[in-house]
């Protein structure tokens, strides 16, 4: 299987005051293409640091990241936002919606950036609301819906432009116990039956079971679950 | 048109503070389009002066009154070819707020003057035979009601008769004028100067001013100072300016409106750019995290800062818009005191420009705060 993404030798470093922290010391990490990797480690770690970079939000201070076969650590600002547009879909732990518009118009937005008809729009966000199981709540204001029915909203915004990469950044940390499950359901669905490559940070090991794989990141490095490696 | 919705849904995030600003930004370009209109309208008055046309006031104020014996004299000057006067009369009908622009003239040479006044032969002798015969324009006629064989009062705030010291005078309407356009003339009641010369208590042998017709307006200058230059030392001297310099000159006596106006007009615009300028940063600077999800999704630095010039242009247009068309409703109303019945086309123009650079003024430092934020640090609110 190709490998979808490719860190080599990466350094993150943060500037707090006038010290300069390294996050990340020369991480290395290949998630083949279909793979559901869940990232977990303590807060502070530097896992949201590895998925910002991963989903091409930030850069790397060293090294080299491939992802689907382009260099997103060389990209400029404006290449980045496209390249955002075509390959990545983002999921947050508080669904980060745009309170004043629909589902359906919050689904859409990604599609915004795409020379699509309206026609064509309306159709692929019915059928993306179809497959997160909310084709009724359409015209709903995240306001109407319950957490679950909004963070099913924001999968859906993350996967109406078909793209290569899910990244999820503690999808369930807000919801509930019953209802975190529905979500990683429909997740390990997505990646079974879609393909979907899937990086997920969670802190609750009982989400990181639905994985495919497991990393901790521990001290700005990463280490394998041995458990499930050995199994 | 397919950002439009999230423009129009941003604008709206919160809708009290929408709608306060919005109310501000009408009420100030409803000022705009009120002050500016009559600004305008008086411009026109203004620039439609016809410079074949010399007044002559006296040098101290156009209230002081010049001798009669003046006009004579004024005839006998090189390259005058006409003289006609005029007085300021002052009245009201029936109520002071009624105000009517009236003029005791002599109806031949008046006329003759103004070309551009359109009197019936019939109604112009009639208004020459009627000792207190008067004529109108049509628009003073229409605001009235007024038609020739009516006898109208009217009240003058400064001449009394000398019969009974009474200040009402009775005029007979014989003839009704075309004023063909002009925004000077529109609204204007003349009457026999004969008639007011003989009747008022004081002044007689007097006129307020002389209008003077000469044969090129590039002789104007020399024409002017001639005419200055006879009543010199004398204890009426006089000021002669072309139609376009005497029109500008009332104005200035009565304030410099241009200037009372535009001075009102920038304060007003200047507090509303702060105000609408605060509110379109505070707007902004509580959704940094949702501009940073929609950069997140792939949006571009200039594709977010276009949504927010978009939401400034929509509220300004919008606003201003609703605005200048309060402005344009309320004009009709002020027709008696200008003498124009609708906002001009060009203070819509100017409006609906300012309405632009308001809106982009007030865009530009929230739109370059959010250029420079680090995206992840603006999607982890920080």
């Amino acid at each position: 299987m190709t490998a979808a993404i490719e860190l080599r030798h990466v350094v993150k470093r943060y500037k707090r005051g006038k010290q300069s922290v390294e996050v990340l010391h020369k991480l290395d990490l290949d998630v083949p293409a279909g793979e559901f990797l869940a990232l977990m480690g303590p807060s502070g770690s530097g896992k949201t640091t590895l998925l910002n970079l991963i989903g091409g939000l930030d850069r790397p201070d060293e090294g080299t990241i491939t992802v689907a076969g382009e260099r997103v650590d060389t990209m400029s600002n404006g290449q980045l936002a496209k390249w955002r547009s075509r390959h990545v879909g983002f999921v947050f732990q508080f669904y980060n919606l745009m309170p004043m518009l629909s589902a359906e118009r919050n689904v859409e937005l990604p599609l915004l950036l795409t020379s699509l008809s309206g026609r064509q729009r309306k159709a692929n966000v019915q059928a993306v609301l179809e497959i997160v199981g909310l084709a009724d709540r359409a015209k709903h204001k995240p306001s109407e819906l319950s957490g679950g029915q909004q963070q099913r909203v924001a999968i859906a915004r993350a996967l109406v432009s078909d793209p290569t990469l899910l990244v999820c950044d503690e999808p369930t940390g807000d919801l509930d116990r019953q209802t975190a499950i529905e979500i990683l359901d429909l997740l390990r669905v997505l990646n079974r039956e879609q393909g979907k490559t899937i990086v997920m940070v969670t802190h609750d090991p009982k989400a990181a079971e639905y994985a495919s794989r497991q990393l901790h990141v521990d001290k700005g490095q990463l280490v394998e679950d041995e458990a499930r490696s050995a199994a | 048109m397919k950002y439009f919705p999230l423009i129009w849904a941003g604008l709206w995030r919160k809708k009290t503070r929408t709608i306060f600003t919005l109310l501000s930004i009408l009420v100030a370009f409803l000022l705009f389009g009120l002050l500016q209109g009559v600004n305008a309208a008086f411009s026109r008055g203004v620039e439609g002066a016809n410079l074949n046309r010399l007044y002559v006031q006296s040098r101290i104020s156009f209230t002081e009154a010049l001798p009669y014996a003046d006009l004579a004299q004024i005839e006998a000057v090189p390259g005058v070819t006409k003289v006609a006067h005029a007085s300021w009369f002052g009245p009201y009908y029936q109520d002071p707020k009624n105000f009517v622009i009236t003029f005791p003239v002599e109806p031949e040479r008046y006329f003759a003057l103004y070309p551009e006044l359109k009197l019936p032969e019939d109604q112009l002798r009639a208004f020459i035979q009627t000792r207190s015969g008067a004529v109108i324009s049509q628009d003073l006629a229409k605001q009235y009601g007024w038609k020739i064989g009516d006898r109208v009062p009217l009240r003058s705030t400064i001449w009394t008769k000398k019969s009974d010291g009474s200040s009402d005078w009775s005029f007979d309407i014989v003839g009704i004028y075309d004023a063909a356009g002009s925004k000077a003339f529109n609204a204007d009641f003349l009457f026999n100067y004969s008639y007011f010369d003989e009747a008022r208590a004081f002044g007689r042998g007097s006129v307020g001013w002389y209008i003077v017709q000469i044969d090129d307006p590039r002789h104007a200058a020399p024409i002017a100072a001639a005419i200055d230059k006879l009543f010199e030392n004398s204890t009426d001297e006089t000021r002669t300016q072309n139609e376009k310099e005497n029109a500008q000159s009332f104005l200035k006596q009565q304030g410099d409106i241009n200037l009372i106006v535009t001075l009102i007009i920038g304060a007003v615009f200047f507090t509303l750019l702060f105000l609408t300028g605060n509110t379109m940063m505070q707007s902004v600077m509580e959704r940094i995290p949702e501009f940073a999800v929609l950069k997140t999704l792939g949006f571009s630095g200039s594709g977010v800062t276009a949504l927010i010039f978009g939401e400034a242009l929509v509220l300004c247009l919008i606003a201003g818009l609703l605005g200048l068309a309060g402005a344009s409703a309320i004009f009709p109303l002020m027709q008696g005191f200008i003498g124009v019945a609708s906002l001009p086309a060009g203070v819509l123009a100017i409006g609906v420009a300012i309405a632009v650079v308001l809106a982009l003024a007030t865009a530009l430092p929230p739109a370059w705060r959010l250029q420079r934020l680090r995206l992840v640090d603006a999607l982890a609110g920080r």
